[in-house]
């Protein structure tokens, strides 16, 4: 019962919350600068003004905004998300293919930030103090204060420029057929890319697994466990990863915003086509329908996150799992 | 009682920490100062003394698991060995065991079962312990959160028994627990002691210290100022050494809840010579320098150059 009515107000609020991001998406957009007619001839063409227009009206860019948004949100309701101005294709079209590619670089760099930053922080917090310690918290600190796209350009020029070890772009190889891109390909043009995205994460798991296993340390639990025999190693292997397993995982699944965002700096800088780029290209052409489906997405995405560090949480927490059973 | 074989001596025991003052300036820190005690087979020795004396670090300093910042003095004697950091090691879980305070010591989020196990005990001796404090089996795949109070008590002693603990050291096992609860601990750790076990009682309930233990050590400002059977305790002022132990038994509240003026000095700033003094009632020009040495007197041990 409990659990139908948590269901029942997680879909409220996230339909609320679609609700709202789509209006303050669409006057942001529609209070842009850029005439997304002009953004979609070209600056150089020579069309005319009456060719103009007649575009905007059959785009409807004439009428009043809120009849637009209104028009916007029936057809979506229809499933219908519109076409993408600057695609020129249907927008669910390429939310699917731009997704699929994104997919794969949040993943990498998700799975690569977790792990690194939780193996971090054990290291620093058990050893709390030591040069180590010392060493990877200002690593920790360096990198939440850099922005992403910084460390992407600049690992773009130390190993892709200078060095030449890495790709300057793309998700596969320029001018090479779609049947003959290989796995390999892909997994070259992925590294940079995942491990910039992977660098903003590392940092947070790793500062609040540190201070987890700090307070596990300290606490009388592990105490009484050496009082019992335990070694430090025995004590980290059976009490540590368990209590600071639960609070790094749900933060892992929390920090999908993060993820998100850091893709679309990401993306941009290695010029990978997955969403985060569409984004960008659909602010900079004014593409209302694309730029509206991506932050619906985002949403989508973001709350799915947060939904299932909730869930993980009640599921891996005996307190609250075998509790409510009573 | 002189048969009886001597389990664990402390002689001179000092534990002091390292402090870092303002700036870098480093300072020891001394909790625990020239304390002495000893356990015997088949005996409970309170150590019973206000909280904020030091007591709990006693526990900590006797299996050898003190912070990295704590530096030990003196010498402890575990059945005739000295007792160094190597054979508490081995000897910590199995031979010396610690039964604490309340579930807070059991990890969250780990079944009562394993944890009781431990790194060094069997599936087969868990069970055992468990059968003997009448746990039930489900009580294995519980967590902590889920016991009652009274199983937890009968699982923190379980722990104790399943490594054949010859020295069992109870750190305050009672405070929170019911008067009926209380005594059932008390029980429990009695048959452990008549089994033959030594048993150090550490707590500040100075009732149940004298309904139930052997000999009382007196703990003040991190040491030991009185041991003395129990007897003495029960008996009164006129049968106790050491002014404090005095004053504590007059300030019970079946004895006319007589407080003792003053407080008791923090580490860091203990007063010089006796460390009782500045609250002492019969003091001295003598009390106030140097140091106070243990002697025996009528059969206890006192830290008073005027006791008779
Ligand atoms: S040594 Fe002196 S001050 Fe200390 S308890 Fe004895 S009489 Fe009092």
């Amino acid at each position: 019962m409990n659990t139908l009515k948590y269901l029942g107000s997680t879909l409220i609020r996230m339909l609320l919350l679609l609700f709202g991001v789509s209006i303050v998406c669409f006057f942001l957009i529609i209070s842009s600068p850029i005439d997304p007619v002009d953004a979609y001839v070209g600056s150089e063409s020579n069309i005319s003004q009456e060719q103009k227009d007649v575009i905007a009206e059959h785009w409807g860019l004439n009428d009043p905004p809120v009849q637009r948004y209104i028009t916007w949100l029936k057809n979506l309701l229809h499933g219908d998300m519109g076409d993408s101005i600057a695609f020129k294709k249907p927008v669910v079209q390429v939310l699917k293919e731009r997704f699929v590619t994104s997919l794969v670089l949040m993943i990498t760099a998700w799975v690569i930030s977790g792990i690194l930053g939780f193996i971090l922080g054990i290291l620093s917090g058990v050893f709390s103090g030591s040069v180590m310690d010392r060493i990877i918290k200002t690593f920790c600190f360096i990198l939440s204060s850099t922005p992403a796209f910084w460390i992407g350009l600049l690992l773009l020029i130390v190993f892709s420029v200078n060095l030449g070890w890495f790709p300057v772009g793309f998700a596969v190889p320029v001018g090479k057929a779609a049947e003959d891109v290989t796995l390999l390909d892909r997994i070259y043009h992925l590294i940079l890319p995942a491990f910039t995205l992977s660098i903003t994460g590392v940092s947070n798991i790793a500062l609040h697994t540190r201070q987890k296993i700090i307070d596990v340390m300290k606490s009388e639990y592990v105490l009484f466990a050496k009082a019992r025999g335990e070694t430090t190693w025995q004590v980290i292997k059976r009490h540590g990863l368990r209590n600071i397993a639960i609070p790094a995982i749900t933060l892992q699944f929390a920090s999908f915003s993060e993820l998100f965002g850091g893709s679309v700096l990401a993306e941009q800088v290695f010029s990978y086509p997955g969403l985060g780029n569409a984004a960008t290209t659909a602010g900079l052409k004014s593409d209302v329908p694309l730029l509206l489906g991506v932050a619906l997405f985002s949403v989508l995405f973001v709350f799915a996150g947060n939904f299932i560090a909730n869930l993980l949480y009640g599921i891996l927490n005996p307190e609250i799992r075998e509790g409510s059973e009573k | 009682m002189e048969q009886k074989k001597n389990i664990l001596s402390v002689k001179n025991l000092s534990v002091s920490f390292k402090m870092y003052d303002k700036g870098l300036e480093q300072k020891d820190l001394k909790v625990i100062s020239n304390l002495n005690i000893s356990v015997q087979e088949g005996e409970i020795l309170a150590i019973a003394g206000s909280s904020g004396s030091g007591k709990s670090l006693l526990a900590s300093a006797i299996l050898g698991i003190l912070p990295n910042n704590a530096s030990v003095d003196g010498i402890m004697t575990y059945c005739g060995m000295e007792l160094t950091e190597e054979l508490q090691k081995k000897l910590r879980g199995k031979e010396i065991a610690l039964v604490p305070q309340s579930v807070a010591y059991l990890d969250p989020l780990m079944h009562v079962g394993s944890q009781v196990v431990g790194v060094r005990g069997t599936l087969e001796k868990m069970r055992t312990a468990f059968k003997r404090y009448e746990l039930s089996k489900e009580v294995e795949t519980m967590y902590p959160f889920q016991l009652s109070g009274g199983m937890a008590r009968r699982i923190l002693l379980s722990t104790a028994v399943i490594g054949d603990a010859r020295l069992i050291v109870a750190d305050e096992p009672t405070p929170g627990l019911s008067k009926e609860m209380a005594k059932d601990a008390m029980g429990h750790l009695r048959t452990l002691a008549d089994e033959g076990r030594g048993i150090i009682l550490i707590t500040h309930d100075i009732d149940l210290a004298f309904e139930y233990a052997d000999r009382v050590a007196v703990f003040y400002a991190g040491t030991t100022v009185e041991t003395a059977p129990v007897e003495d305790f029960r008996n009164g002022p006129e049968s106790l050494r050491h002014p404090y132990s005095k004053a504590l038994w007059e300030a019970l509240p079946q004895n006319g809840f007589k407080p003792i003026p003053g407080t008791q000095p923090y580490a860091g700033s203990l007063p010089e010579g006796c460390l009782f003094w500045p609250r002492c009632p019969v003091r001295t020009e003598a009390c106030m320098k140097g140091e106070i040495p243990s002697r025996s007197l009528r059969g206890g041990e006192v830290c008073c150059i005027h006791a008779t």
